[in-house]
């Protein structure tokens, strides 16, 4: 949920990265966080496993900058991927205001892509959220590697409505600015209409 | 769609940082801090220091959601308060409605005092954000409406 503070003249919005285990969501953050200056985002907070994955989420604050005279922070978060961890999916959804649904492009990952997808819309019409009117981006993430489908494929099979699909290698950052951008971009254009 | 903007004036800011002030005098905390449900913070009064409250707010945000989860499973509707005990740093919150009254304290003070004190602050924020979450936009707001696809894309340059 949008929160604007008038005595400190900010606008706090969350942005909630989806998706199956292993796709990227947490390397989208890393780039974000390693690409932008100190002054401009607090720390990285991840709560993950020994062996590295996503235990409960991610979390980083983003300044972006100032629009009439407001400060415009994004609260950024990842959920877990791997499928037995949807209680902990669900909390790290409310509030959100906007989605990135990040899409493994792998060949062998299609069906969790489309498990992945199926199970946010349904946690968030849990919450009271519609994933149909919500500020959302569709990210095909890994399109460096070899085994990918082509993707006009992905994107016809795991498209919702008109949102920006983006392409991506978010280990080297590629689309991975792109994404938060265009996701941005619509939380603040609700805003407006607000 | 998203929820509508949860929308904080100044004077309610200020009405809020009074009563945690207060709060933490008669509490000896170090830091007493509002934060909403979805982690995001609402007013702070204390020894910040080197204290990320942001993260905190975000952490604290998590563990009450994850706690709350677990209250549900054996058939509570969550747990009103969480206290986690340091070596010499310790923490209490207290869940009061969709807000989180944080305090930090240490060897100044005591668990009993915070919950006290806690409890006898906690209505009167509820009232407080009772009323903040029923602000709509009004006219003091057009400058949203007024952002221009200019103003969005030079948030990226």
């Amino acid at each position: 949920m949008t929160f604007i503070n008038y005595a400190s003249r900010e606008i706090n919005c969350k942005i909630v990265y989806y998706g199956p285990g292993l796709c990227g969501k947490t390397t989208n953050l890393q780039h974000i966080f390693e690409s932008t200056a100190p002054q401009s985002r607090g720390k990285l907070i991840s709560l993950a496993t020994e062996t590295d994955r996503t235990l409960f989420f991610d979390f980083m604050p983003l300044e972006l900058g100032t629009v009439r005279g407001f400060k415009t922070r994004f609260h950024l978060y990842t959920v877990p991927g791997q499928v037995f961890y949807d209680a902990s999916r669900k909390l790290i959804l409310k509030g959100v205001d906007g989605v990135v649904f990040v899409a493994d492009s792998q060949e062998e990952r299609m069906d969790a892509n489309v498990e992945s997808l199926y199970n946010l819309e349904e946690n968030l019409q849990t919450q009271g959220y519609d994933l149909m009117k919500l500020p959302y981006v569709l990210q095909l993430n890994k399109r460096d590697l070899p085994n990918i489908i082509p993707a006009e494929e992905i994107a016809a099979e795991l498209r919702r409505k008109e949102e920006p699909v983006v392409e991506a290698v978010a280990a080297n950052g590629a689309g991975v600015f792109d994404t938060l951008k265009a996701v941005a971009k619509q939380v603040l254009t609700e805003l407006r209409k607000g | 769609m998203a929820d509508t903007p949860l929308l904080l004036r100044e004077r309610q800011y200020h009405q809020i940082k009074a009563v945690l002030a207060r709060l933490r005098l008669d509490s000896d905390a170090k830091l007493v801090f509002l934060v909403d449900k979805d982690g995001q913070e609402i007013a702070s009064s204390g020894e910040l220091g080197s204290i990320d409250t942001t993260s905190l707010a975000s952490l604290a945000a998590g563990n009450v959601a994850a706690t709350g989860g677990m209250a549900q499973l054996i058939g509570e509707k969550e747990f009103p308060t969480l206290s986690h005990e340091g070596e010499r740093e310790s923490i209490h919150i207290s869940v009061i409605g969709r807000l989180l009254l944080i305090v930090v304290f240490d060897e100044r003070s005591s668990l009993g005092l915070v919950k006290l004190r806690s409890r006898q602050v906690s209505q009167q924020l509820a009232a407080m954000v009772d009323e903040i979450s029923k602000e709509e936009f009004s006219d003091e707001d057009s400058a949203f409406g007024e952002i221009t696809d200019e103003d969005i894309d030079s948030l990226f340059q």
